[in-house]
């Protein structure tokens, strides 16, 4: 029964309720930091780490805290994990954090986090709500990561450029140049590539819903076209 | 109201008890890392300087080896206070790498450094952070374009006074295709920077040798081989 359950949280996060696609929560980041593939998966993965942490750590007190304090106490576990994280990010990618700037202190304005605090976390045990944190999170870095790489390939040309900001040296050719040096489409790096981006996104997305539901239709339909067809003949014959 | 009172009183404990625990989970963060921290922002305003002033131009180590901005030349560099970097051969002063920003961009400031060599040509210019338009004005980074290679070598009297301007202007600097404001205000706070060591100059330099010489720390040293 457990496993069912699991998967559910799953494929809310990333599919069904996606923060970022169906939710629309969390907007103002993925439209900002979406240039290039490194500050998109920098801002993602700083996402992530937050909403699971704050969604594991509120569901371990929900039983100690009452409804009268039960906001304040959620922001303020929210707030110190962002800050934790915006310590860390100094700490071992500076310069990314020097370009990802404000965006990372403003998590702790995230729709998102909050939201899952008070939606899911406050109401089922730990394992489960760091769970859905984990997916939530997940379901709204990837958005991000795919936004990330539609817009640096249109944008720039290029894919992984300056990677070596979030993994060090190693990293440090993995640029690749898929039209040629100097290419660049300026709308596609300014923010309203980012908005057409993601609506395209959107779209895309409830193509593949319909899709799906069609099918599911489509499967069943027989047996009951079936069931008509026999009733008709009958009566005509 | 015996009842309010004692709610509140609890909630009360709750929460301060929350703000304890937060707070000692940050502070043990932040002293985690705080060491990490500095160190990399030490790094990265290093690089900068020796994108400059290379190592095989100086011995001293750049990012400790300062003289403060003078106040009264504040405005002229665009700053409230900075410290001027002294790039040394041994005790000799050989170029110094002075902070400015160019107030007028196309979104406000750019933080430039400007290393000028002892005799008043320029070592080289780079842009610390600005908020010019991606694709447009932000070719003054050098990861974008070599444009602020132009500036190397240049002085206040080459080009003469009235050329220190873009092209667009009548002057010797190129434009951005579609971006003129952004270098005109770089090649403008550059003019006034090199106009701000020629007169601050002796001074400058008098403090400079007047101050003991930092060397690079034994380990560093190694380092760099």
């Amino acid at each position: 029964m457990a496993d069912i359950r699991y998967r559910e949280i799953a494929h809310n996060g990333l599919w069904k309720n996606n923060p970022a696609l169906v939710q629309l929560l969390g907007l103002c980041p993925l439209l900002a930091v979406t240039g290039s593939v490194v500050n998109a998966l920098g801002l993602g993965l700083a996402t992530m780490l937050v909403l699971t942490a704050s969604n594991t750590a509120i569901s371990m007190i929900r039983n100690h805290v009452s409804e009268a304090v039960k906001i304040p106490a959620f922001v303020m576990i929210i707030a110190t994990f962002t800050t934790c994280t915006e310590l860390l990010m100094q700490a071992f990618t500076y310069e990314l954090y020097t370009i990802l700037g404000i965006f990372i202190p403003l998590i702790v304005t995230n729709c998102i986090i909050l939201g899952r605090a008070e939606a899911f976390a406050s109401k089922n045990p730990v394992v489960t709500s760091a769970l859905d944190g984990l997916m939530m999170g997940s379901g709204f870095g990837l958005v991000l990561l795919l936004i990330g790489i539609i817009r640096e390939i249109l944008g720039n040309g290029t894919l992984f450029a300056n990677m070596h900001l979030l993994f060090g040296p190693m990293a440090e050719n993995w640029t690749l140049h898929l039209f040629g040096e100097g290419y660049g489409f300026l709308i596609a790096v300014l923010p309203p590539g980012a908005f057409l981006v993601a609506g395209m996104l959107i779209a895309l997305k409830n193509i593949i819903d319909k899709r799906i539901d069609d099918r599911r239709a489509a499967q069943q339909a027989p047996v009951i076209t079936g069931a008509k067809r026999v009733r008709t003949t009958g009566a005509i014959s | 109201m015996a009842r309010l009172g004692k709610s509140v009183g609890f909630n009360s404990l709750v929460l301060g008890a929350f703000a304890l625990i937060t707070a000692a989970l940050l502070a043990s963060t932040y002293l985690g890392t705080k060491d990490r921290i500095a160190e990399a922002q030490r790094e990265v305003a290093k690089r900068a300087l020796l994108e400059i002033v290379p190592m095989d131009r100086h011995t001293n180590d750049l990012l400790l080896d300062t003289v403060s901005v003078p106040a009264n030349y504040w405005h002229t560099l665009g700053v409230e206070g900075g410290e001027v970097n002294i790039a040394r051969q041994g005790d000799e002063p050989v170029a110094v790498i002075i902070p400015a920003v160019a107030p007028d961009g196309y979104s406000g400031d750019i933080q430039l450094i400007i290393g000028i060599n002892i005799d008043g040509s320029l070592a080289g210019v780079r842009v610390v952070s600005h908020h010019e338009t991606p694709g447009l004005g932000d070719k003054v980074e050098i990861k974008k374009s070599d444009w602020l290679l132009g500036f190397n070598g240049k002085s206040l009297t080459d080009p003469t006074a009235e050329l220190w301007k873009v092209k667009k202007d009548k002057g010797a600097f190129d434009q951005f295709t579609g971006a003129t404001i952004t270098p005109r205000a770089v090649v403008k706070q550059v003019y006034k920077t090199l106009k701000y060591y020629n007169e601050d100059r002796e001074r400058l330099l008098k403090a400079a040798r007047q101050q003991p010489t930092i060397n690079h720390q034994a380990s560093e040293d190694s380092e760099h081989g």
